[in-house]
């Protein structure tokens, strides 16, 4: 019966193609997930959010071939002082990976974690099922029944260096799913860098608690693989003055769908998601995010900027939602596109719903093309037409980039994403 | 120098012509001025030896040093050593205002094939070019005439102007907008380049600026064309009578 399922509906047919993982302390877990998407489906075309996004070759039951890039450029973070924890593709590769051990952090992989006490039975798949209402996200459910692989990292205290988590690709049709938990406890503060192009097909769920007095700090570049595809999902939950900040620079991409899912549950918490992504031909980038604020006082931050040409595709889906109660609340969002040519296009749908009267919430939503006499000005002074839409193009992403807290990363992504224009003018 | 001949120049859009006819030469080591109301073309001719599209050129030349400047892409005619100090500089957020202008000093120095200038040596030039022009580091830092009043905008386009030495030197109402000392300033930044192999056209709606920058030739532009040239004597009737009398001689 369930080969006869599996032949007519997809989504039996991608829980047939994927082994069950080995039974440990998270099975309980993955057997709600899977329940949940069994409920849910696969997102298909006519789900409300994925009018824009075509979900099918996320959907099919073999990963799209994806070419390899040879890249011969300095690694991403490459001067930081940090914890290296490498997976290739989508597997944790122990000899390139740092020790894991660092004083104020506890990190383990998630197959070799098997204790039944262990902590991560209140996080894994947890803020997942949270965040699949009001918007269904089945990808995120797939992914909790079926990782084998990631990281829990229990953060108690304050770690000196960031943790990297960089995903290699050496396969043309690899197929990842990895699943990475966080805790921090009260007052703890950790940075955590993800870089790399991880799979043809990657489909990543990271889940975040922050409790009281936390801050964590996220900075992710997704690879500059032109043919990869990839589908992920953060979900946060913010305790009493604590803050998230996450930030996510993409170049090139054939397909990437970026989810944020964040509660501020405690008063005075601050949330910060920001995106810049460029992009051209048949590059298509989505950021969907569901912001939501259920205490007093809190504030929340999108910033999103896209570049986009040669007919590339940006989606910004973004929502702020301010429950009952949760007066004094400063939602803030921005989304814009800058169409370097007449074929390409942004597809916005900025969301605000409030139950609030005390709030101050704003959103804006634009897509322009470059500014000429900014383009003249620059020109009229010797800059060569190509040098100058680049500069200008470094200058609109700027203000998503300036959201990075830390200002030898910020400099970092800005040199990076200067380099990586010049690498496509030369 | 310059070189403008016969130039006519229409709206590309729209069936307008705005230059009927231009004919002026500057001579290097020479400061020309060109006067006239309001909607004369001043601008428009301006832009047009810059290369800002919009234009269409129906007829005649201009020349650089007997190249040709209409056939070259606008950072062509920079490196050629044209410079166009702004009537309105343009704001362009995110690009700070060193990065911006040694980008530009670099690039006309790539495209004519000399050695760029390095990081420590800019640095030591822009600043000691900065404070002839009172302008503080945080101008510099900042955005390009991002937050800037202006008489900052004006004296950051003489900044540029100093920075880039060229060969020709445009300046489209530099003087509007700016108080006595700010003036003073910019005509003294500007007084400061000039040299025998260098050309200015000061372009101007007042006589007060030419008080300061003492030009060896006038022009009255009107309708599109020049109207009468002469002296300095000839700034100094606009100022008494205003342009109806010279206006009301050459119909
Ligand atoms: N881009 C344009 N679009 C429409 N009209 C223009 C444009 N540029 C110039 N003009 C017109 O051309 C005439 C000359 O303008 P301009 O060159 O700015 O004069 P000036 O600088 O002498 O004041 C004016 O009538 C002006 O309205
Ligand atoms: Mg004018």
């Amino acid at each position: 019966m369930a080969d006869a399922a599996a032949k007519t509906d997809p989504t039996e047919a991608m829980i047939a193609s994927l082994s069950k993982p080995e039974a440990t302390w998270a099975a309980p877990a993955r057997e709600d997930a899977l329940a949940r998407l069994r409920t849910m489906g696969l997102p298909q075309r006519r789900d409300e959010y994925w009018k824009y996004t075509r979900p099918d070759t996320l959907t099919q039951t073999v990963a799209p071939e994806a070419k390899l890039l040879a890249a011969e450029e300095v690694p991403m973070f490459d001067g930081a002082e940090r914890l290296q924890i490498v997976f290739v593709d989508g597997v944790y590769d122990e000899e390139a990976s740092d020790d894991l051990s660092l004083e104020g952090v506890t990190i383990e992989r998630l197959a070799a974690a098997d204790s039944d006490l262990h902590w991560a039975k209140n996080l894994y798949g947890v803020l997942e099922a949270r965040g699949q209402t009001p918007v269904a996200r089945p990808l995120a459910a797939l992914n909790t029944a079926f990782a084998t692989d990631g990281v829990l990292i229990h953060v108690t205290g304050k770690p000196s260096k960031p943790i990297n988590m960089i995903y290699h690709r050496k396969s043309e049709g690899s197929d990842a799913i990895l699943h990475h938990c966080i805790k921090l406890d009260a007052g703890a503060e950790v940075t955590v860098l993800e870089n790399g192009a991880a799979a043809a097909r990657f489909n990543k769920v990271m889940e975040v608690e922050v409790a009281d007095g936390a801050s964590f700090h996220h900075i992710r570049t997704q690879g500059r693989d032109h043919e990869r595809r990839a589908a992920t999902h953060i979900f946060a939950r913010l305790g009493t003055n604590s803050a998230f900040r996450s930030f996510t620079m993409t170049v090139n991409g054939v397909l990437t769908r970026n989810d944020c899912v964040i509660e501020l549950t405690g008063d005075d918490a601050i949330a910060n998601v920001a995106g810049a992504c460029v992009g051209d031909g048949d590059f298509h980038h989505d950021d969907t995010v569901f912001i939501t604020h259920d205490a007093v006082n809190c504030q929340s931050r999108q910033v999103f900027k896209k570049v986009l040409r040669n007919g590339a595709t940006g989606v910004f889906q973004g929502k702020i939602l301010v429950k009952e109660g949760a007066q004094k609340t400063d939602g803030y969002q921005i989304s814009q596109s800058l169409l370097l040519d007449g074929d390409s296009q942004f597809l916005a749908k900025p969301e605000l719903e409030i139950y609030a009267d005390d709030v101050a919430c704003s959103h804006g939503s634009t897509s322009g093309a470059i500014d000429e006499d900014a383009l003249f000005y620059l020109r009229s002074r010797g800059v060569p037409h190509a040098e100058a839409t680049d500069m200008l193009t470094l200058s609109f992403l700027a203000e998503a980039v300036e959201e990075i807290d830390d200002e030898g990363l910020r400099e970092e992504m800005t040199e990076r994403l200067g380099a990586w224009l010049q690498r496509r003018r030369d | 120098m310059l070189s403008i001949k016969n130039l006519q120049v229409k709206l590309e859009d729209e069936d307008k012509q705005i230059l009927k006819g231009v004919d002026l030469e500057v001579e290097a080591g020479k400061v020309h001025a060109i006067m006239g109301p309001n909607g004369s073309g001043k601008s428009t001719l301006s832009y047009v030896l810059s290369g800002k599209d919009g234009y269409e050129v129906t007829d005649g030349s201009a020349e650089l040093e007997g190249e040709d400047l209409l056939d070259m892409e606008p950072e062509e005619r920079a490196a050629a050593g044209l410079f166009l100090a702004f009537q309105y500089p343009v704001e362009i957020p995110g690009v700070g205002n060193m990065t911006f202008l040694r980008t530009a000093v670099n690039a006309q120095r790539k495209a004519r094939g000399e050695e760029e200038m390095s990081a420590a040596e800019f640095l030591k030039v822009v600043r000691a070019r900065a404070k002839e022009l009172k302008i503080d580091a945080d101008m510099l830092k900042r955005p390009v005439n991002m937050g800037f009043s202006g008489g900052e905008k004006k004296r950051n386009e003489i900044l540029q102007m100093a920075m880039l030495e060229p060969k020709m030197c445009i300046l489209d109402e530099t003087d509007s907008g700016l108080d006595v000392d700010a003036m003073k300033l910019v005509a003294e930044g500007v007084n400061a380049l000039r040299s025998e192999g260098r050309g200015f056209l000061v372009i101007t709606h007042y006589q007060r600026l030419l008080d300061h920058i003492k030009p060896d030739v006038v022009h009255i532009m009107a309708n599109g064309r020049i109207v009468k040239t002469g002296g300095p004597e000839l700034a100094l009737e606009v100022e008494n009578n205003g342009y109806a009398d010279i206006l009301a001689e050459v119909v």
